[in-house]
């Protein structure tokens, strides 16, 4: 079997007296796409976090490719330019152009010459369907479209992993659709993927596997259909009933 | 009237030296400020907690007395410097605590979340903080910043305390001898007004310019 691109093993985490994450053991095979679901407040966010070393845990280890994440310094900078990050609230920079968000990372963390980081950022642009709106400022585009413009911003490094933490849960329900559809043609891609998510249809399109949390546990994990056919938990069982009810 | 023209020269010298001490002044406590805040939000706790507790101090001493502890104290100690470069440097220090103060508050109208982003794509801290946060904090910055230089400017006229002959102390010194206080010290207080007024535009050009254009 080949390294895991992510690896968590007896993974905790506390926010003061909160414990968030409690033993959590997490592999996660190249190539694959693993859905992490739970009720608010179960520690999902925090899990994606901790992956890039956003959040610092308290014990246990991660391990992305393979390799300890080293702490805060330039040697996390680098691990981190390999992961992408998709955030809810998009997080584009404000000042800057579509086109220069996606082109900021490539120049200044990879030294790509400007002509190439133009080149392949507009080919990004295209392909998540937002080239006209290249010149534009965040500000003037629509949620939907920002979070493409995020999407396209972590792809230009070329990343090994991605992390989605809830990227569809701030849209209006008429843009999530776009957003998902980038997302699963990146999973057919071959894309290894984290995505936290509350889109039950797109979990059970794209996922290889759904992780169930609450309360900072992971409770259960299955393919997609077993996790919705078969349901074990029964805490998993009435998250679920109630989700769908919605 | 008249005493003004016959003093022009004096007066005009001494309009220089406030010049000159404003404009060093400035420089030396933009640079020290920003400094100062690089080091408040450094993710050093040594230079965080200094950073903060040089702007609790200097906030919290009155100008006119950490004047005096200079120009009396430090001589005391064997420190001789020439007293206009003696207010530069104690202005400096003093203004670079509200500096600091401006542009930290400037920072934190930076969305959390853009930072997070600039981590998550493999920028450094000073990339982040070059490329992210500081383009988008000067916005917020440039009028505070503005108000920083007036209070720096007003607070030129304290080096007439300890014998420095600037635009205050010049003025003073003609109403001794021709004692026409009205027209000369209206003369003074419109020449501030002036001043401060070209420090008010130049921060609302700066803005103009700084703005994101939608
Ligand atoms: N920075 C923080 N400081 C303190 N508590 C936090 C912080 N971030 C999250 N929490 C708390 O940790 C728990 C888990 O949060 P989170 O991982 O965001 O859950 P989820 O994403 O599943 O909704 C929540 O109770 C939340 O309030
Ligand atoms: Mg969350």
């Amino acid at each position: 079997m080949s390294t895991p691109m992510v690896s968590m093993r007896g993974v905790e985490k506390h926010f003061g007296d909160l414990h968030v994450l409690r033993s959590i053991d997490l592999d996660v095979a190249p190539r694959e796409v693993v859905v992490v679901i739970g009720p608010s407040g179960s520690g999902k966010s925090t899990l994606c976090r901790t992956i890039n070393r956003l959040e610092p845990i308290d014990a246990g280890e991660i391990r992305v490719d393979g390799e300890l994440l080293p702490v805060e310094g330039p040697q996390l900078a680098q691990l981190r330019a390999d992961v992408g990050m998709v955030f809810q609230s998009f997080n584009l920079f404000g000042h800057l152009s579509v086109l220069d968000n996606v082109m900021l990372a490539p120049l200044k963390v990879r030294k790509v010459a400007r002509a190439t980081a133009r080149d392949e950022a507009m080919a990004l642009l295209e392909r998540v369907g937002i080239a006209d709106k290249a010149d534009r400022v965040p500000a003037q585009l629509s949620g939907g479209q920002q979070q493409r413009a995020a999407i396209a911003r972590s792809l230009a490094m070329h990343p090994k992993l991605m992390l989605f933490d809830e990227p569809t849960s701030a849209l209006d329900p008429e843009m999530v659709n776009e957003v998902l559809e980038v997302m699963a043609s990146l999973a057919a891609d071959g894309m290894t993927m984290v995505v936290v998510t509350h889109e039950m249809g797109f979990a059970r399109r794209a996922a290889d596997r759904v992780v169930f949390m609450d309360a900072g546990s992971i409770v259960e994990e299955a393919p997609p259909a077993e996790f919705f056919d078969a349901t074990r938990s029964e805490r998993a069982r009435s998250f679920l009933s109630n989700v769908l009810a919605h | 009237m008249s005493a003004l023209i016959e003093n022009l020269d004096p007066l005009l010298r001494a309009l220089g030296t406030t010049v000159l001490i404003l404009v060093v002044s400035a420089v030396g406590s933009l640079v020290l400020g920003v400094l100062v805040t690089v080091a408040r939000v450094s993710p050093i706790p040594v230079l965080r907690g200094a950073a903060f507790a040089y702007v609790q101090v200097f906030v919290n001493i009155p100008l006119l007395a950490l004047l005096l502890l200079f120009v009396f104290a430090l001589p005391d100690a064997g420190l001789l410097m020439p007293l206009t470069t003696t207010v530069i440097v104690v202005l400096v220090v003093y203004e670079a605590a509200y500096v600091a103060e401006a542009v930290r508050s400037g920072i934190n109208t930076v969305a959390a979340g853009q930072v997070e982003a600039a981590r998550a794509l493999g920028l450094r801290l000073s990339q982040t903080l070059r490329f992210v946060v500081v383009p988008q904090a000067v916005r917020a910055v440039v009028q505070p910043l503005g108000n920083v230089m007036i209070a720096l400017l007003m607070n030129t006229a304290l080096a007439a305390t300890v014998g420095v002959v600037e635009l205050t102390s010049a003025v003073n010194k003609v109403n001794l001898v021709a004692a026409q206080p009205i027209p000369i010290f209206t003369a003074a207080g419109l020449t501030y007004m002036a001043l401060a007024l070209a420090i008010g535009l130049a921060a609302g050009r700066i803005e103009k310019k700084v703005a994101i254009h939608r």
